[in-house]
Protein backbone atom coordinates (compact mmCIF):
# COMPACT_ATOMS: atom_id res chain seq x y z
CA UNK A 1 0.00 0.00 0.00
CA UNK A 2 1.55 3.23 -1.12
CA UNK A 3 -0.93 5.52 0.52
CA UNK A 4 -0.63 4.10 4.01
CA UNK A 5 2.52 3.34 5.95
CA UNK A 6 2.80 -0.15 7.44
CA UNK A 7 1.87 1.12 10.88
CA UNK A 8 -1.22 2.88 9.58
CA UNK A 9 -2.35 -0.19 7.64
CA UNK A 10 -2.06 -2.20 10.83
CA UNK A 11 -4.55 0.17 12.47
CA UNK A 12 -7.12 -0.99 9.94
CA UNK A 13 -6.32 -4.69 9.63
CA UNK A 14 -5.75 -5.44 13.32
CA UNK A 15 -9.35 -4.92 14.48
CA UNK A 16 -10.58 -7.05 11.58
CA UNK A 17 -9.06 -10.25 12.97
CA UNK A 18 -6.98 -10.61 16.09
CA UNK A 19 -8.23 -7.57 17.95
CA UNK A 20 -11.83 -7.65 16.78
CA UNK A 21 -14.00 -5.24 18.77
CA UNK A 22 -16.83 -7.72 19.25
CA UNK A 23 -15.17 -11.08 19.79
CA UNK A 24 -11.99 -9.95 21.57
CA UNK A 25 -12.55 -6.52 23.08
CA UNK A 26 -16.18 -7.41 23.97
CA UNK A 27 -17.48 -4.00 22.89
CA UNK A 28 -20.59 -3.04 21.00
CA UNK A 29 -22.57 -6.23 21.47
CA UNK A 30 -25.64 -4.37 22.70
CA UNK A 31 -26.92 -3.15 19.38
CA UNK A 32 -25.12 -5.78 17.31
CA UNK A 33 -27.32 -8.76 17.99
CA UNK A 34 -30.89 -7.61 17.77
CA UNK A 35 -30.77 -6.39 14.18
CA UNK A 36 -28.91 -9.31 12.60
CA UNK A 37 -32.03 -11.30 11.68
CA UNK A 38 -31.49 -10.25 8.06
CA UNK A 39 -28.45 -9.25 6.06
CA UNK A 40 -29.70 -5.89 4.82
CA UNK A 41 -30.25 -4.48 8.29
CA UNK A 42 -26.81 -5.73 9.35
CA UNK A 43 -25.14 -3.96 6.43
CA UNK A 44 -26.98 -0.69 7.03
CA UNK A 45 -26.15 -0.83 10.73
CA UNK A 46 -22.46 -1.38 9.91
CA UNK A 47 -22.45 1.61 7.57
CA UNK A 48 -24.11 3.76 10.23
CA UNK A 49 -21.48 2.77 12.78
CA UNK A 50 -18.71 3.32 10.22
CA UNK A 51 -19.95 6.86 9.68
CA UNK A 52 -20.40 7.69 13.36
CA UNK A 53 -17.17 6.13 14.57
CA UNK A 54 -14.99 7.42 11.72
CA UNK A 55 -16.22 10.98 12.06
CA UNK A 56 -16.58 10.94 15.84
CA UNK A 57 -13.00 9.76 16.29
CA UNK A 58 -11.76 12.68 14.15
CA UNK A 59 -13.86 15.25 16.04
CA UNK A 60 -12.80 13.98 19.47
CA UNK A 61 -9.19 13.77 18.37
CA UNK A 62 -9.27 17.39 17.16
CA UNK A 63 -10.80 18.52 20.47
CA UNK A 64 -8.65 16.31 22.68
CA UNK A 65 -6.52 19.16 24.01
CA UNK A 66 -9.40 21.47 24.93
CA UNK A 67 -11.79 19.02 26.61
CA UNK A 68 -11.48 19.19 30.42
CA UNK A 69 -11.04 15.58 31.51
CA UNK A 70 -13.76 15.81 34.19
CA UNK A 71 -16.60 16.40 31.75
CA UNK A 72 -15.20 14.43 28.82
CA UNK A 73 -17.87 11.72 29.01
CA UNK A 74 -20.65 14.26 28.50
CA UNK A 75 -18.76 15.97 25.67
CA UNK A 76 -18.24 12.62 23.96
CA UNK A 77 -21.90 11.69 24.37
CA UNK A 78 -23.00 14.97 22.82
CA UNK A 79 -20.69 14.49 19.82
CA UNK A 80 -21.98 10.94 19.25
CA UNK A 81 -25.60 11.94 19.77
CA UNK A 82 -25.30 14.68 17.15
CA UNK A 83 -23.80 12.29 14.60
CA UNK A 84 -26.44 9.66 15.37
CA UNK A 85 -29.23 12.19 14.87
CA UNK A 86 -27.80 12.91 11.41
CA UNK A 87 -27.78 9.18 10.60
CA UNK A 88 -31.31 8.78 11.90
CA UNK A 89 -32.67 11.66 9.83
CA UNK A 90 -30.92 10.39 6.68
CA UNK A 91 -32.32 6.89 7.23
CA UNK A 92 -35.83 8.24 7.76
CA UNK A 93 -35.59 10.26 4.56
CA UNK A 94 -34.13 7.63 2.21
CA UNK A 95 -34.93 4.23 3.73
CA UNK A 96 -38.05 4.66 5.82
CA UNK A 97 -39.00 0.97 5.94
CA UNK A 98 -35.54 0.02 7.13
CA UNK A 99 -35.50 2.72 9.77
CA UNK A 100 -38.71 1.16 11.14
CA UNK A 101 -37.01 -2.26 11.37
CA UNK A 102 -33.99 -0.79 13.12
CA UNK A 103 -36.32 1.26 15.40
CA UNK A 104 -34.59 2.23 18.63
CA UNK A 105 -31.35 0.52 17.70
CA UNK A 106 -30.20 3.49 15.63
CA UNK A 107 -30.50 5.61 18.76
CA UNK A 108 -28.63 2.99 20.70
CA UNK A 109 -25.52 3.58 18.60
CA UNK A 110 -25.00 6.45 21.07
CA UNK A 111 -24.39 4.05 23.91
CA UNK A 112 -22.66 1.48 21.73
CA UNK A 113 -19.65 0.73 23.90
CA UNK A 114 -17.48 0.41 20.81
CA UNK A 115 -17.74 4.13 20.20
CA UNK A 116 -17.04 5.31 23.73
CA UNK A 117 -14.37 2.64 24.04
CA UNK A 118 -12.47 3.84 20.97
CA UNK A 119 -12.83 7.50 21.99
CA UNK A 120 -11.37 6.78 25.41
CA UNK A 121 -8.72 4.33 24.30
CA UNK A 122 -7.55 5.92 21.07
CA UNK A 123 -8.93 9.26 19.93
CA UNK A 124 -8.05 11.05 23.18
CA UNK A 125 -4.40 10.16 22.75
CA UNK A 126 -3.77 10.28 18.98
CA UNK A 127 -3.92 12.66 16.04
CA UNK A 128 -6.94 12.99 13.71
CA UNK A 129 -5.60 10.90 10.78
CA UNK A 130 -4.63 7.94 12.97
CA UNK A 131 -7.92 8.19 14.85
CA UNK A 132 -9.81 8.18 11.58
CA UNK A 133 -8.03 4.99 10.47
CA UNK A 134 -8.64 3.41 13.87
CA UNK A 135 -12.33 4.29 13.63
CA UNK A 136 -12.61 2.81 10.15
CA UNK A 137 -10.74 -0.34 11.17
CA UNK A 138 -12.84 -0.96 14.23
CA UNK A 139 -16.16 -0.36 12.55
CA UNK A 140 -15.10 -2.70 9.72
CA UNK A 141 -14.28 -5.36 12.31
CA UNK A 142 -17.67 -4.75 13.91
CA UNK A 143 -19.37 -4.85 10.52
CA UNK A 144 -17.63 -8.10 9.57
CA UNK A 145 -19.11 -9.94 12.56
CA UNK A 146 -22.54 -8.40 11.96
CA UNK A 147 -22.51 -9.47 8.32
CA UNK A 148 -21.40 -13.02 9.16
CA UNK A 149 -24.14 -13.42 11.80
CA UNK A 150 -26.71 -11.77 9.53
CA UNK A 151 -25.71 -14.01 6.60
CA UNK A 152 -26.22 -17.26 8.49
CA UNK A 153 -29.38 -16.14 10.27
CA UNK A 154 -31.09 -14.97 7.10
CA UNK A 155 -29.92 -17.94 5.01
CA UNK A 156 -30.95 -20.61 7.51
CA UNK A 157 -33.91 -18.73 8.96
CA UNK A 158 -35.78 -17.51 5.90
CA UNK A 159 -33.82 -19.06 3.02
CA UNK A 160 -33.08 -15.67 1.47
CA UNK A 161 -30.12 -13.32 1.14
CA UNK A 162 -30.84 -9.57 0.92
CA UNK A 163 -34.44 -10.61 0.20
CA UNK A 164 -33.52 -12.79 -2.81
CA UNK A 165 -34.67 -16.40 -2.57
CA UNK A 166 -31.37 -18.22 -3.01
CA UNK A 167 -32.57 -21.62 -1.85
CA UNK A 168 -35.68 -21.81 -4.04
CA UNK A 169 -39.31 -21.19 -3.21
CA UNK A 170 -40.60 -22.86 -0.04
CA UNK A 171 -44.26 -22.79 -1.17
CA UNK A 172 -43.80 -24.10 -4.71
CA UNK A 173 -41.14 -26.56 -3.54
CA UNK A 174 -38.33 -25.61 -5.92
CA UNK A 175 -34.57 -25.67 -5.31
CA UNK A 176 -33.47 -27.43 -2.14
CA UNK A 177 -37.05 -27.41 -0.86
CA UNK A 178 -37.81 -30.10 -3.45
CA UNK A 179 -35.65 -32.46 -1.39
CA UNK A 180 -37.63 -31.85 1.78
CA UNK A 181 -35.52 -28.98 3.20
CA UNK A 182 -37.33 -26.67 5.60
CA UNK A 183 -36.47 -23.18 6.87
CA UNK A 184 -35.40 -23.10 10.49
CA UNK A 185 -37.55 -20.28 11.84
CA UNK A 186 -35.77 -20.54 15.16
CA UNK A 187 -32.73 -18.84 13.62
CA UNK A 188 -34.74 -15.63 13.39
CA UNK A 189 -35.44 -15.52 17.12
CA UNK A 190 -33.32 -13.71 19.66
CA UNK A 191 -31.48 -16.63 21.34
CA UNK A 192 -29.91 -17.89 18.11
CA UNK A 193 -28.05 -14.60 17.61
CA UNK A 194 -26.22 -15.24 20.86
CA UNK A 195 -25.48 -18.86 20.03
CA UNK A 196 -24.28 -18.00 16.51
CA UNK A 197 -21.91 -15.43 17.97
CA UNK A 198 -20.71 -17.98 20.53
CA UNK A 199 -19.88 -20.37 17.69
CA UNK A 200 -18.02 -17.63 15.77
CA UNK A 201 -15.91 -16.99 18.86
CA UNK A 202 -15.28 -20.73 19.16
CA UNK A 203 -14.06 -20.98 15.56
CA UNK A 204 -11.89 -17.90 15.87
CA UNK A 205 -10.19 -19.05 19.05
CA UNK A 206 -9.73 -22.58 17.81
CA UNK A 207 -7.80 -21.15 14.84
CA UNK A 208 -5.70 -18.77 16.92
CA UNK A 209 -4.95 -20.49 20.23
CA UNK A 210 -3.17 -17.46 21.70
CA UNK A 211 -6.58 -15.82 22.19
CA UNK A 212 -7.87 -18.50 24.58
CA UNK A 213 -8.86 -17.23 28.03
CA UNK A 214 -7.89 -19.07 31.20
CA UNK B 1 -54.19 -4.47 36.54
CA UNK B 2 -52.55 -2.35 33.87
CA UNK B 3 -49.59 -1.80 36.19
CA UNK B 4 -49.28 -5.48 37.03
CA UNK B 5 -49.36 -6.44 33.36
CA UNK B 6 -46.64 -3.94 32.43
CA UNK B 7 -44.58 -5.08 35.41
CA UNK B 8 -44.51 -8.74 34.44
CA UNK B 9 -44.19 -7.95 30.74
CA UNK B 10 -41.10 -5.80 31.27
CA UNK B 11 -39.42 -8.31 33.57
CA UNK B 12 -40.09 -11.60 31.79
CA UNK B 13 -41.41 -11.18 28.25
CA UNK B 14 -39.48 -8.12 27.09
CA UNK B 15 -36.50 -8.80 29.31
CA UNK B 16 -33.78 -6.23 28.54
CA UNK B 17 -31.02 -8.80 28.13
CA UNK B 18 -32.77 -11.85 26.72
CA UNK B 19 -35.27 -10.28 24.35
CA UNK B 20 -33.61 -7.04 23.22
CA UNK B 21 -29.91 -7.59 24.04
CA UNK B 22 -29.56 -4.28 25.84
CA UNK B 23 -26.78 -3.66 28.32
CA UNK B 24 -24.82 -6.65 27.02
CA UNK B 25 -21.43 -4.97 27.40
CA UNK B 26 -21.60 -4.50 31.14
CA UNK B 27 -23.59 -7.73 31.42
CA UNK B 28 -20.61 -9.63 30.03
CA UNK B 29 -17.89 -7.56 31.67
CA UNK B 30 -19.19 -7.38 35.25
CA UNK B 31 -20.70 -10.85 35.66
CA UNK B 32 -17.64 -12.72 36.89
CA UNK B 33 -18.64 -12.45 40.58
CA UNK B 34 -22.11 -12.46 42.14
CA UNK B 35 -21.37 -9.65 44.61
CA UNK B 36 -20.28 -7.13 41.96
CA UNK B 37 -23.17 -8.19 39.73
CA UNK B 38 -25.62 -7.40 42.55
CA UNK B 39 -24.02 -3.97 42.99
CA UNK B 40 -24.31 -3.07 39.32
CA UNK B 41 -27.82 -4.50 39.05
CA UNK B 42 -29.00 -2.41 41.99
CA UNK B 43 -27.45 0.71 40.48
CA UNK B 44 -29.23 0.05 37.17
CA UNK B 45 -32.64 -0.32 38.86
CA UNK B 46 -31.99 2.88 40.79
CA UNK B 47 -30.94 4.97 37.79
CA UNK B 48 -33.70 3.63 35.54
CA UNK B 49 -36.34 4.41 38.16
CA UNK B 50 -35.22 8.06 37.97
CA UNK B 51 -34.38 8.55 34.30
CA UNK B 52 -37.36 6.87 32.61
CA UNK B 53 -40.05 9.03 34.31
CA UNK B 54 -37.87 12.12 33.84
CA UNK B 55 -37.47 11.44 30.14
CA UNK B 56 -41.21 10.72 29.95
CA UNK B 57 -41.87 14.26 31.23
CA UNK B 58 -39.38 15.68 28.72
CA UNK B 59 -40.96 13.73 25.90
CA UNK B 60 -44.50 14.68 26.88
CA UNK B 61 -44.01 18.39 27.52
CA UNK B 62 -41.12 19.41 25.24
CA UNK B 63 -40.24 16.93 22.50
CA UNK B 64 -43.43 15.43 21.07
CA UNK B 65 -45.30 16.98 18.22
CA UNK B 66 -47.54 19.66 19.71
CA UNK B 67 -46.04 19.14 23.17
CA UNK B 68 -45.12 22.80 23.49
CA UNK B 69 -48.73 23.96 23.32
CA UNK B 70 -48.64 24.74 27.05
CA UNK B 71 -46.37 27.67 26.15
CA UNK B 72 -49.04 29.28 24.02
CA UNK B 73 -50.86 29.01 20.71
CA UNK B 74 -47.93 29.89 18.46
CA UNK B 75 -45.81 26.99 19.75
CA UNK B 76 -48.48 24.33 19.24
CA UNK B 77 -47.13 23.10 15.91
CA UNK B 78 -43.50 22.56 16.88
CA UNK B 79 -42.16 19.02 16.60
CA UNK B 80 -38.83 18.62 18.39
CA UNK B 81 -38.76 14.83 18.45
CA UNK B 82 -35.56 14.75 16.38
CA UNK B 83 -33.80 16.12 19.46
CA UNK B 84 -34.87 13.23 21.67
CA UNK B 85 -31.59 11.28 21.45
CA UNK B 86 -29.50 14.20 22.59
CA UNK B 87 -31.97 15.23 25.30
CA UNK B 88 -32.32 11.72 26.69
CA UNK B 89 -28.61 11.03 26.83
CA UNK B 90 -27.90 14.42 28.40
CA UNK B 91 -30.54 13.75 31.05
CA UNK B 92 -29.08 10.35 31.76
CA UNK B 93 -25.49 11.59 31.98
CA UNK B 94 -26.43 14.46 34.29
CA UNK B 95 -28.68 12.31 36.46
CA UNK B 96 -25.95 9.72 36.88
CA UNK B 97 -23.55 12.43 37.95
CA UNK B 98 -26.14 13.93 40.30
CA UNK B 99 -27.04 10.58 41.82
CA UNK B 100 -23.35 9.92 42.39
CA UNK B 101 -22.92 13.21 44.28
CA UNK B 102 -26.07 12.74 46.37
CA UNK B 103 -25.31 9.15 47.29
CA UNK B 104 -21.75 10.08 48.22
CA UNK B 105 -23.00 12.84 50.53
CA UNK B 106 -25.82 11.02 52.30
CA UNK B 107 -24.91 7.35 52.25
CA UNK B 108 -21.18 6.69 52.04
CA UNK B 109 -21.74 2.96 52.63
CA UNK B 110 -23.98 2.66 49.58
CA UNK B 111 -21.56 4.84 47.64
CA UNK B 112 -18.71 2.50 48.42
CA UNK B 113 -20.62 -0.51 47.19
CA UNK B 114 -22.02 1.19 44.06
CA UNK B 115 -19.22 3.73 43.58
CA UNK B 116 -17.22 2.33 40.71
CA UNK B 117 -20.31 1.23 38.80
CA UNK B 118 -22.17 4.52 38.70
CA UNK B 119 -20.07 6.23 36.00
CA UNK B 120 -20.26 3.03 33.92
CA UNK B 121 -24.01 3.28 33.89
CA UNK B 122 -24.14 6.46 31.80
CA UNK B 123 -23.06 4.41 28.80
CA UNK B 124 -25.14 1.32 29.60
CA UNK B 125 -27.41 0.70 26.64
CA UNK B 126 -30.14 -0.64 28.92
CA UNK B 127 -30.68 2.82 30.44
CA UNK B 128 -30.98 4.70 27.15
CA UNK B 129 -32.86 1.74 25.68
CA UNK B 130 -35.41 1.96 28.48
CA UNK B 131 -36.10 5.59 27.66
CA UNK B 132 -36.26 4.98 23.91
CA UNK B 133 -38.62 2.02 24.30
CA UNK B 134 -40.74 4.12 26.65
CA UNK B 135 -41.00 6.67 23.83
CA UNK B 136 -41.68 4.21 20.99
CA UNK B 137 -44.24 2.19 22.96
CA UNK B 138 -46.12 5.38 23.88
CA UNK B 139 -46.52 4.72 27.58
CA UNK B 140 -49.45 6.75 28.78
CA UNK B 141 -48.99 8.02 32.31
CA UNK B 142 -46.12 9.08 34.57
CA UNK B 143 -46.96 6.23 36.95
CA UNK B 144 -46.67 3.66 34.18
CA UNK B 145 -43.37 5.19 33.05
CA UNK B 146 -41.98 4.86 36.57
CA UNK B 147 -43.26 1.29 36.72
CA UNK B 148 -41.63 0.53 33.36
CA UNK B 149 -38.29 1.92 34.52
CA UNK B 150 -38.27 -0.06 37.75
CA UNK B 151 -39.45 -3.32 36.22
CA UNK B 152 -37.04 -3.27 33.26
CA UNK B 153 -34.31 -2.56 35.79
CA UNK B 154 -35.41 -5.59 37.82
CA UNK B 155 -35.39 -7.71 34.65
CA UNK B 156 -31.82 -6.68 33.92
CA UNK B 157 -30.87 -7.32 37.56
CA UNK B 158 -32.30 -10.85 37.39
CA UNK B 159 -30.40 -11.59 34.20
CA UNK B 160 -27.01 -10.43 35.44
CA UNK B 161 -27.52 -12.19 38.80
CA UNK B 162 -28.33 -15.48 37.07
CA UNK B 163 -25.39 -15.36 34.66
CA UNK B 164 -22.96 -14.37 37.45
CA UNK B 165 -24.07 -17.34 39.54
CA UNK B 166 -23.67 -19.69 36.58
CA UNK B 167 -20.24 -18.28 35.73
CA UNK B 168 -19.05 -18.79 39.30
CA UNK B 169 -20.02 -22.46 39.08
CA UNK B 170 -18.75 -23.06 35.57
CA UNK B 171 -15.22 -22.24 36.62
CA UNK B 172 -14.98 -25.80 37.93
CA UNK B 173 -16.25 -27.38 34.74
CA UNK B 174 -14.20 -28.71 31.86
CA UNK B 175 -15.21 -26.37 29.04
CA UNK B 176 -13.49 -26.86 25.63
CA UNK B 177 -10.50 -24.49 25.65
CA UNK B 178 -11.52 -22.14 22.77
CA UNK B 179 -14.96 -21.65 24.30
CA UNK B 180 -13.69 -20.71 27.75
CA UNK B 181 -14.71 -17.28 29.02
CA UNK B 182 -16.62 -15.29 26.43
CA UNK B 183 -17.77 -18.10 24.11
CA UNK B 184 -19.49 -20.24 26.70
CA UNK B 185 -21.07 -17.16 28.28
CA UNK B 186 -22.73 -16.32 24.97
CA UNK B 187 -24.04 -19.83 24.53
CA UNK B 188 -25.38 -19.99 28.10
CA UNK B 189 -27.08 -16.64 27.60
CA UNK B 190 -28.64 -18.02 24.43
CA UNK B 191 -29.96 -21.03 26.32
CA UNK B 192 -31.31 -18.79 29.08
CA UNK B 193 -33.01 -16.66 26.43
CA UNK B 194 -34.71 -19.78 25.05
CA UNK B 195 -35.94 -20.47 28.58
CA UNK B 196 -37.26 -16.92 28.93
CA UNK B 197 -39.13 -17.25 25.63
CA UNK B 198 -41.47 -19.68 27.36
CA UNK B 199 -42.79 -16.72 29.38
CA UNK B 200 -44.09 -15.31 26.08
CA UNK B 201 -47.50 -16.90 26.47
CA UNK B 202 -47.91 -15.68 30.03
CA UNK B 203 -50.15 -12.71 29.28
CA UNK B 204 -52.21 -13.92 26.32
CA UNK B 205 -55.52 -15.00 27.80
CA UNK B 206 -57.03 -18.41 27.03
CA UNK B 207 -58.38 -19.44 23.63
CA UNK B 208 -59.26 -16.05 22.16
CA UNK B 209 -56.46 -15.77 19.57
CA UNK B 210 -57.07 -19.28 18.24
CA UNK B 211 -60.73 -18.58 17.53
CA UNK B 212 -59.85 -15.70 15.19
CA UNK B 213 -56.89 -17.39 13.52
CA UNK B 214 -58.56 -20.63 12.50
CA UNK B 215 -61.03 -19.42 9.87
CA UNK B 216 -58.33 -17.30 8.22
CA UNK B 217 -56.10 -20.33 7.75
CA UNK B 218 -58.88 -22.50 6.38
CA UNK B 219 -59.99 -19.75 4.04
CA UNK B 220 -56.48 -19.08 2.75
CA UNK B 221 -55.95 -22.77 2.09
CA UNK B 222 -59.18 -23.06 0.15
CA UNK B 223 -58.47 -19.87 -1.80
CA UNK B 224 -55.01 -21.12 -2.77
CA UNK B 225 -56.27 -24.46 -4.03
CA UNK B 226 -59.48 -23.46 -5.78
CA UNK B 227 -59.47 -19.90 -7.12
CA UNK B 228 -56.15 -18.16 -7.52
CA UNK B 229 -57.24 -14.94 -9.20
CA UNK B 230 -59.15 -13.35 -6.32
CA UNK B 231 -58.14 -9.81 -5.33
CA UNK B 232 -56.54 -9.28 -1.95
CA UNK B 233 -59.35 -6.93 -0.95
CA UNK B 234 -61.95 -9.52 -1.73
CA UNK B 235 -60.25 -12.14 0.41
CA UNK B 236 -60.03 -9.68 3.27
CA UNK B 237 -63.74 -9.05 3.01
CA UNK B 238 -64.34 -12.77 2.92
CA UNK B 239 -62.27 -13.24 6.05
CA UNK B 240 -64.35 -10.60 7.80
CA UNK B 241 -67.51 -12.30 6.66
CA UNK B 242 -66.37 -15.65 8.00
CA UNK B 243 -65.43 -14.03 11.30
CA UNK B 244 -68.82 -12.37 11.55
CA UNK B 245 -70.56 -15.63 10.80
CA UNK B 246 -68.58 -17.36 13.47
CA UNK B 247 -69.51 -14.69 15.99
CA UNK B 248 -73.17 -15.01 15.08
CA UNK B 249 -73.03 -18.77 15.49
CA UNK B 250 -71.41 -18.40 18.86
Amino acid sequence: MGLLSKKDAKLITDPLFDNNPITIQVLGICSALAITADLKASIVMSIAVLFVLGLGNVVISLMRNIIPSKIRIIVQLIVVATLVIIVDIILKAFAYELSKTLSVFVGLIITNCIIMGRFEAFALANGPWKSFLDGIGNSLGYGAILVIVGFFRELLGSGTLLGIKVLGDPIEKTGVYAFGYENNGFMLLAPMALITLGIIIWVQRARNTSLIEN
Amino acid sequence: MEHLELFFKAIFIDNMVFATFLGMCSYLAVSKKVSTAVGLGAAVIFVMAITVPLNWLLDQYILQEGALSWLGEEYAEYDLSFLSFIMFIATIATMVQLVEIIVEKFSPALYNSLGIFLPLIAVNCAILGGSLFMQSREIETLGLAFNYGVSSGIGWFLAILAIAAIREKIRYSNVPAPLRGLGITFIITGLMAIGFMSFGGMLTGGDEPEATEQPVEILEASVNSEVEIIDVEVTEEAIELVNNEKEIIE
